[in-house]
């Protein structure tokens, strides 16, 4: 179709998409291309000091903060998705009440913007069960938040596990519940992880939530009751008292680094979760 | 069956207790799966008992239209951070949504397997990056760069734009998958017919597409909506109707954040009031998500 004349509509057409994904690469990797221009140079040792100080505005504790603040949410909000997900995939039928009103709620609760989630932590946790502005409070917003996430992607893997892995269990006189944690589970288990993956991103880069139920103190906290920020709301601290932008370049460029590194860790998951699927199931 | 009666016995009890393990193992996974239906209700519950009071000691009219927010002389109008939103997500949709379906697009139908090999991370990137960092860049480069070409700063106009940058990977993804679900036969189709593989794409596949493309169109105004620090950063956050799009602008999100550290009484109320008024954007664009969703099913 090429040899002959181009109409005037096609090329209009054709330039208007390579315009548009010229401009979609350039916001992307313009974006990213100026904070770490900016910010690489400006990346110095006082920056990861141990001790957070008004003049180091160190990021050491916020960077111990979000490993705290990842590792709870994920403990509470991995085991209650991947149990949740058990129950949707292996035990219950398709399109009874039960399994749409449990799909409607997930689906709203992907919906819901982190400030909601935040106010909501504020609420609950924070004011009504009086645990105060603390990472116990954050966390558990934030696994709230990351359910419905970890849910799809867990319910997709078991979804994707053959059945006559759970036929040949069943066959050598295994029950539901054994063929669940030694069969189903474990094959299922690299898309589990990628979806966990995927969670730890969502908790890294989350702030608005974090400021309303884990508070945004500096320094370094030893108890899980306490307020402490994470590196996204460090970040948003630094930029909004405008005195320190120089460390906020540098700041964005570690969050940025954090960001691409869990990318690649996810997109490593997904091709290994593929490839144990077809290999099993293909023999 | 014909053993003795000992292991008769035996095998009895233990399928007995074996179904008694599958029996209760079966409620600890629909109590489970039963936490989001009680998140959700919580989080209703919470919302709606915090906020709604306030709504109805201001007047439910007085909040929704009222054109003045001054906390310190007790006016809660929360009609320009109303007008706010839906302005900077309208302008979001500008932006963000044409550049998103053409990258779709090219990234379904256009580009070669090698160039999607470097595409596709970008736009991994873009989605992962956190919105502190996209409100970051935009105070430091779209910001000056709007004052400069335009004469105003921080405005609804910096704020559609970098909002438009953020739904682009959600767009994009959303698009992307429904173009690829479009069967080869209906392109193959079009381009049998005679025209050009831009037509096939844009005639043929595209609008098979449609309610895939709608669903990321949707998706991304939720997330538009609902974004909070990175607007924050480049809104300019005046409590007023903006007059145009180069006026600053507040939205129900960023009045949430900047004011509740601070807020008590009736005013922490009445940010819980603007939440409920979010809450149900948000439920509005989730039904109209699983409309669009199961039009395209039923197609």
């Amino acid at each position: 179709m090429r040899r002959g004349r181009i109409d005037p509509v096609s090329l209009a057409l054709r330039a208007v998409t390579y315009l548009a994904a010229a401009a979609a690469m350039a916001a992307g990797l313009g974006m990213v291309g100026f904070i770490l221009f900016k910010g690489i140079p400006r990346i110095t040792p006082s920056l990861f000091a141990w001790r957070y100080t008004s003049e180091n505005v160190s990021m050491t504790p916020a960077m111990v903060n979000t490993v705290m603040m990842t590792a709870m949410a994920l403990l509470i909000a991995v085991p209650l998705g991947a149990l949740a997900a058990v129950y949707l995939a292996e035990y219950a039928r398709r399109g009874s009440r039960v399994v749409r009103i449990i799909r409607m709620a997930s689906e709203t609760l992907a919906g819901i913007p982190s400030i909601v989630y935040g106010l909501f932590g504020f609420l609950f946790f924070v004011v009504a069960l009086k645990w105060g502005l603390s990472m116990l409070a954050g966390a558990f917003t934030l696994s709230i938040m990351i359910l419905p996430l970890i849910m799809r992607t867990a319910e997709e893997a078991l979804l994707a596990v053959p059945d006559m892995y759970r036929e040949g269990s069943f066959a050598l006189g295994a029950g539901r519940v054994r063929t669940v944690f030694r069969v189903a589970l474990p094959a299922a288990a690299p898309g589990i992880l990628a979806g966990v993956i995927l969670a730890i991103g969502r908790v890294v880069g989350e702030s608005a939530a974090l400021i309303l139920t884990a508070g945004t103190a500096a320094r370094a906290t030893g108890s899980l009751m306490k307020s402490g920020r994470t590196m996204a709301v460090h970040m948003y601290n630094l930029s909004s008292e405008g005195m320190h932008i120089d460390q906020t370049y540098a700041t964005a460029v570690v969050l940025i680094a954090l960001v691409a590194a869990i990318n690649a860790l996810s997109s490593w998951a997904a091709r290994k979760a593929e490839r144990a699927m077809t290999g099993g199931g293909g023999g | 069956m014909s053993g003795q009666s000992g292991t008769n016995a035996d095998l009895a009890l233990g399928v007995r207790a074996r179904s008694a393990v599958e029996t209760a193992m079966r409620i600890v996974f629909l109590i489970a799966a039963c936490v989001c239906v009680l998140c959700v209700g919580l989080i209703c519950a919470f919302l709606l008992a915090n906020g709604l009071p306030a709504i109805a000691e201001i007047g439910p009219l007085k909040f929704l239209l009222g054109l003045s927010w001054k906390p310190g002389r007790n006016l809660y109008g929360t009609a320009p951070m109303i007008v706010g939103s839906l302005f900077v997500t309208a302008g979001a949709v500008v932006v963000g949504v044409p550049i998103g379906v053409l990258t779709a697009a090219y990234m379904a139908r256009f580009c070669g397997k090698r160039l999607y090999r470097l595409v596709s991370p970008v736009i991994s990137l873009m989605a992962g990056i956190p919105s502190v960092v996209y409100g970051f860049f935009g105070m430091v480069a779209i910001v000056p760069a709007a004052r400069a070409w335009f004469g105003a700063g921080k405005s609804v106009l910096t704020a559609s734009i970098l909002l438009g940058i953020m739904i682009l990977p959600t767009v994009i993804r959303v698009s992307e998958a429904a173009i690829r679900a479009v069967p080869d036969s209906y392109y193959e189709g079009a381009v049998a017919l005679g025209a050009s593989h831009e037509r096939g794409v844009f005639f043929c596949a595209l609008p098979a597409a449609k309610s895939g493309v709608m669903a990321a169109i949707v998706l991304g105004i939720g997330r538009a909506i609902g974004e909070t620090m990175a607007v924050i950063m480049v809104a300019g956050n005046q409590a007023v109707v903006p007059s145009g799009i180069l006026s600053g602008v507040r939205t129900l999100t960023a009045n949430i954040v900047l004011e509740m550290g601070y807020a008590a009484d009736l005013h922490r109320e009445a940010l819980i009031g603007c939440a409920v008024v979010l809450f149900v954007f948000i439920l509005l664009i989730n039904l109209l998500l699983s409309a669009v969703k199961g039009k395209g099913a039923r197609t």
